[in-house]
Formats: C-alpha cells, sequence, structure tokens
C-alpha cells in the first residue's frame, strides 16, 4: 500500500511552529517547556507517520461512532439522526441556572457580570 | 461488617434486613479510607454530608420495610471528572481545584436514584489524560497490590478504591482504557460500554467522540448492576442512543456453550509480556473447556490504532479544553493587564505537563495546512479499523485478547516518555475508536503477584453478550 503524498508529509515541527501552535493554543510555554515540546512533538510525529502506509484515498473519515447505529438511512441530513432530536420547546429543555449560581465559581465578578481585564488598549 | 469482597447485593442486603445500616455502612468505609487512604491516594474529596444524608434516607426506607432500590445503601465512589452538585470537582487539574458544580452528571444522578452512597471524589490522571494516573496534579495513585507500583490510569482512583475495599463500587471514565487498562493492574473488573450507552451530560470532556463512562467493580455481576442502572436514553446528551437497555443482570447465567470467540493475532505479537500471553492462553483454553468454539480472528489494522488515537483524542481535546480561560469557573492567574494576556498566564500556570503536551499536538494535527494529513487522515484510518471490527464480528460473538500488554509497571518507569506511555494503551484503544464495548476481567497473577487483565470485547451494544462470557470466566477460573 503506497501513498503518493508521503513524501510531502515528512517534515519537522520546528521552534517556530512550536511558537505559533503555542500562540492558537493561549498557552505562553516557558523556554524550558518549548525545548521540551519540540522534542516530544517530533517523535510523537514521527511516530504517527505510520499511518501514510495506509491507503486511504476511497475511505471516508469517521467522525462520530453515533454516525453508525439509530440513522435512518432512508433520510438525509439532519433527518438521518431523528432519533437525537426533540420538539422544539419555546422556554428550552429546562430553565437556564439562575443568574447567582451561574457567578458563584466566577473569578471575579461584580454580582451581575463576569469581569475581566482589558479587552482593547488605548 | 467485612468490607473484603463486599459486593452490592451482599451490601444491599444487609442493609435491607437491618443487619447493618447504611449509614454504620458509610462510616466503615470512612473509617477504611482514613486507615488505607494516606498511602493509596484513591480519594481527592470526601462528599461525607451528602453520602450520610443519603444512607439515613436508605435506613428509614429499611426500617419502614420498604424494599431499597437496586443500589441501596451502597457505598461507591465517583471519579472526579464527573459534576457533583456542591462537592468539588477537579478533573484531577489544578485549573478546577476551587470548581464546584452547579449540576450533577445524568450517570450520578441516575446512581443515587437507585440508592447509592456517594462517599467522594476518586484521583485521576489530569482531565483523564494518562495511563499511570501520575498525571494527577494533586497526587499519584499508588496500587494497593504494589505500592510501588501504578494503579494504571486514568481512572486509577477509581480502581484502587475497589481493589482496596474503599468502595464497592465506582464509575471511572474511559477514553482510551481508562476504566479497563486500571482495572487489569489493581485486580478487578472494569466495564467500558458502547459508545452512547451512557449518558455523557456532566462529564467533563477530553475527547467527545471517544469518552465513555463505565463501572469498576468486584464482581462481573456489579458491573451488570450499575450499567442496568446508568445506562439509557438521556434528552441532555444527544449522542447518548435511543436503544433499549435490556436486563444486563438476567442474562448473566445464560449458558456460554456454544459461542463463538474471536482470538486476533494482532493482540499476541511484540511487546507481550510472557507472563500476561500464558495468563490469556490459559483463560482462551478455559472457554474451550466451556464449550465455546474458538475461531481465528483478523483485526489487520490493529498496529495503526495507537496513532489514530493520539491524533483524534489530542485533536478533540485540544478543542475542549479551550474552555478553561479563566473568566467563568477556571483558575485565574492574578496581575495580567489584558485579556490576552490573561488567559495564556492562567492556562499557563493551571495546565500540567501532559495536558499542555496534548493541547499543543491536538492544535497542531488541526492546524491550518495539517488537518488533511493528520486530523482527516486519521479519521479515516479510524473507519478502516471499526471495518476490522465489523467483519470480525460476521464470525464471533466476541473477541478475546489481553487488557494490557504487561501488568503495572514502576511509578516514575514510563513518566518520561509520552511515546512508551501512549503505547500502554495498544490493546484497548481499537474498541474506543470504533465505539464497541470492551471489558476487563482478572486473568491470574505474575510471578510478583500482580493482577493480570483478560479483554473481552463485543458488538455494537452487545454487552449482555460480553457480561455474560465475562461472568462464566469469572465463576469457572
Amino acid at each position: 500500500m503506497r501513498d503518493s503524498t508521503r513524501s510531502r508529509i515528512t517534515l519537522k515541527v520546528t521552534e517556530q511552529d512550536v511558537a505559533y501552535v503555542a500562540d492558537l493554543a493561549n498557552l505562553e510555554l516557558t523556554a524550558e517547556e518549548r525545548t521540551g515540546m519540540l522534542g516530544d512533538l517530533n517523535s510523537i510525529l514521527d511516530y504517527v507517520d505510520r499511518l501514510n502506509e495506509l491507503d486511504t484515498s476511497d475511505v471516508p473519515p469517521m467522525a462520530q461512532v453515533s454516525d453508525r447505529y439509530g440513522v435512518d438511512e432512508s433520510k438525509q441530513c439532519s433527518e438521518r439522526f431523528a432519533y437525537a432530536s426533540r420538539d422544539d420547546i419555546p422556554e428550552g429543555l429546562r430553565k437556564s441556572l439562575p443568574h447567582e449560581v451561574a457567578l458563584e465559581n466566577a473569578p471575579d465578578s461584580d454580582g451581575t457580570f463576569f469581569l475581566v481585564p482589558k479587552v482593547i488598549e488605548r | 461488617m467485612d468490607l473484603n469482597n463486599l459486593t452490592i447485593e451482599a451490601a444491599r442486603s444487609a442493609v435491607q434486613d437491618r443487619t447493618t445500616t447504611a449509614v454504620a455502612l458509610a462510616e466503615e468505609h470512612y473509617a477504611r479510607i482514613q486507615k488505607e487512604d494516606g498511602q493509596i491516594g484513591a480519594f481527592l474529596t470526601l462528599s461525607k454530608e451528602r453520602a450520610l444524608e443519603q444512607a439515613d434516607r436508605m435506613d428509614f426506607m429499611a426500617a419502614e420495610g420498604k424494599p431499597l432500590p437496586p443500589l441501596g445503601g451502597v457505598p461507591v465512589g465517583i471519579k472526579d471528572v464527573m459534576s457533583t452538585r456542591g462537592v468539588r470537582t477537579t478533573a484531577g487539574s489544578k485549573i478546577l481545584d476551587k470548581y464546584v458544580p452547579p449540576c450533577d452528571c445524568t450517570a450520578v444522578t441516575r446512581m443515587e436514584a437507585a440508592g447509592a452512597v456517594v462517599l467522594g471524589k476518586m484521583n485521576c490522571d489530569e482531565f483523564a489524560m494518562g495511563s499511570s494516573n501520575e498525571n494527577s496534579a494533586f497526587r499519584p495513585v499508588r496500587n494497593p497490590r504494589d505500592l510501588n507500583r501504578v494503579p494504571g490510569g486514568s481512572s486509577g482512583g477509581s480502581a484502587a478504591a475497589v481493589a482496596a475495599d474503599m468502595a464497592v463500587v465506582t464509575l471511572g471514565s474511559d477514553t482510551g482504557g481508562s476504566v479497563r487498562q486500571p482495572a487489569s493492574f489493581c485486580g478487578v473488573v472494569g466495564l467500558m460500554p458502547t459508545y452512547g450507552r451512557v449518558s455523557r451530560y456532566g462529564l467533563i470532556a477530553f475527547a467527545s467522540s471517544l469518552d465513555h463512562i463505565g463501572p469498576l467493580a468486584k464482581t462481573v455481576k456489579d458491573a451488570a448492576i450499575v450499567l442496568r442502572t446508568i445506562a439509557g436514553r438521556d434528552p441532555m446528551d444527544s449522542t447518548s442512543a435511543d436503544v433499549p437497555v435490556p436486563d444486563y443482570v438476567a442474562e448473566l447465567d445464560k449458558p456460554v456453550r456454544g459461542l463463538k470467540l474471536g482470538v486476533a493475532k494482532e493482540y499476541f505479537g511484540e511487546g507481550l509480556d510472557d507472563e500476561v500471553r500464558h495468563a490469556v492462553e490459559g483463560a482462551i483454553d478455559k472457554f474451550n473447556s466451556l464449550g465455546c468454539e474458538i475461531v481465528p480472528v483478523s483485526l489487520p489494522h490493529t498496529p495503526y490504532a495507537v496513532p489514530t488515537y493520539y491524533l483524534i483524542a489530542t485533536a478533540e481535546a485540544s478543542s475542549n479544553l479551550a474552555r478553561y480561560d479563566g473568566v467563568r469557573y477556571s483558575h485565574r492567574a492574578r496581575g495580567a493587564k489584558t485579556l490576552s494576556d490573561m488567559y495564556r498566564r492562567s492556562r499557563d500556570q493551571g495546565f500540567g505537563a501532559e495536558v499542555k503536551r496534548r493541547i499543543m499536538l491536538g492544535t497542531y494535527a488541526l492546524s491550518a495546512g495539517y488537518y488533511d494529513a493528520y486530523y482527516l487522515k486519521a479519521q479515516k484510518v479510524r473507519t478502516l479499523l471499526t471495518r476490522d471490527f465489523d467483519e470480525a464480528f460476521r464470525k464471533v460473538d466476541a473477541i478475546v485478547t489481553p487488557t494490557s500488554p504487561t501488568a503495572a509497571f514502576r511509578l516514575g518507569e514510563k513518566s518520561n516518555d509520552p511515546l512508551a506511555m501512549y503505547l500502554a494503551d495498544i490493546y484497548t484503544v481499537t474498541a474506543s475508536l470504533a465505539g464497541i464495548p470492551g471489558i476487563s476481567v482478572p486473568c491470574g497473577e505474575t510471578r510478583e503477584k500482580l493482577p493480570i487483565g483478560l479483554q473481552i470485547l463485543g458488538k455494537h451494544f452487545g454487552e449482555a453478550t460480553i457480561l455474560r462470557v465475562a461472568h462464566a470466566y469469572e465463576q469457572a477460573a
């Protein structure tokens, strides 16, 4: 089983990649953590590269196990998952959490809103 | 009463017929926790007030001569990834170390509705990410059978508490083996049901297409009782299946003679410890003598399961864990000047090394330019792995394998090598990806007296069959 894309995928993660991905993930990471991450990601990605031994050009992706049961194959789109739906209830399935309960775990609040540091620098 | 080998039925009967009280039984378990758990570390939080209130209710029912529900007065533990209203729920992470949920997980609600007494919350790897319980942000759990060894993970506290008789049963969660592998390491029974069999509502998400809640128990029958209690459609989880729940307990004693059990060579290859191989082969001989037909099957994509799992699970985790931003309920770093700075510093301080590693890997696999090569590729191989099982289950009723390639390893043995740790899941991630049920049942010991686990895999919604097979083995062994 060959895969023509293999040669394109033998990339290695660089220090710049680590910084870029940390940024996407809202992580800062210390210099030491970044060095560790560089080694770990490269060794893990080297290992997962073995997936390219498999030709999957005609294989559909599988995102959910529940695609495989309960579905009505004769229907289209979301109708196929009718078992998972319910009738609309205008006021919602249940009442929302009371305001004070929703704020109970907040690190900072004024009793009405969650408080956060400045969003826009002036 | 003697807590050793105390089962659900024995505990419930004793409370029902007033041999003891549910309150006394809870107190005896707390005394045992007090005595034993200092060195084991299975519990993170005790919910004594809640437990004693529930125990009191059960005692009141028993005193009035009313029949107790199936778990009436039975002391249980809940893995700390399941929300408990008013009781701190940390997911083993510093980022949630003060979090007190406003709601209960459906599985917990159903356990309590069936009379269970929730003693407390069980230690686990941070966000259920790990195979040794060394990733708990609070303390590692030690294996009650050998304190220098790990209990397995990520439901290590749940397994250790049952093994040390600090709870009659516990709930764990299994994303890639996190119920079955610790059950195997600690010498107890652990069941991962079919994906969708048990509602995930209130379960702190790790990888949503792979997360399952399941019981850890002293006997297969106890696991069946708990599954019967927690299974079934829940409108709060749209992935919970609308499939009838059979009486798993009544099905246990049906004969296994004539059942076809598959054996796949891919689960007996390189890396399998000789003693584990020997024990599992002995179990296969036992099934043969019970009248089961042993059928060779092939699951050719098995060697690709670990890389597939670690791409899909980390991708989903990176998305699920984006919610921990220090705004609504998780740890917030002090002194940040801007919102963006606050997010970063809060997450940097709150997450441990393995969680950061998985967020990074998952974010990378989903990022522009790499999505097709990693995440989409893994989803396609997931289809191939699932087709392997479809094909095999055309020929057999269940498949028997080792649960883990080795018995419990030593603390620290793999903690500096993430890849070696991931390979500890080699026989469990396949069923997680396919969404089929699997159970680990004790199957002898190594020369060093460490437990070995036998894994039995079934068809989608085939829990009744694998429980029956596991029960027959347990009774015969």
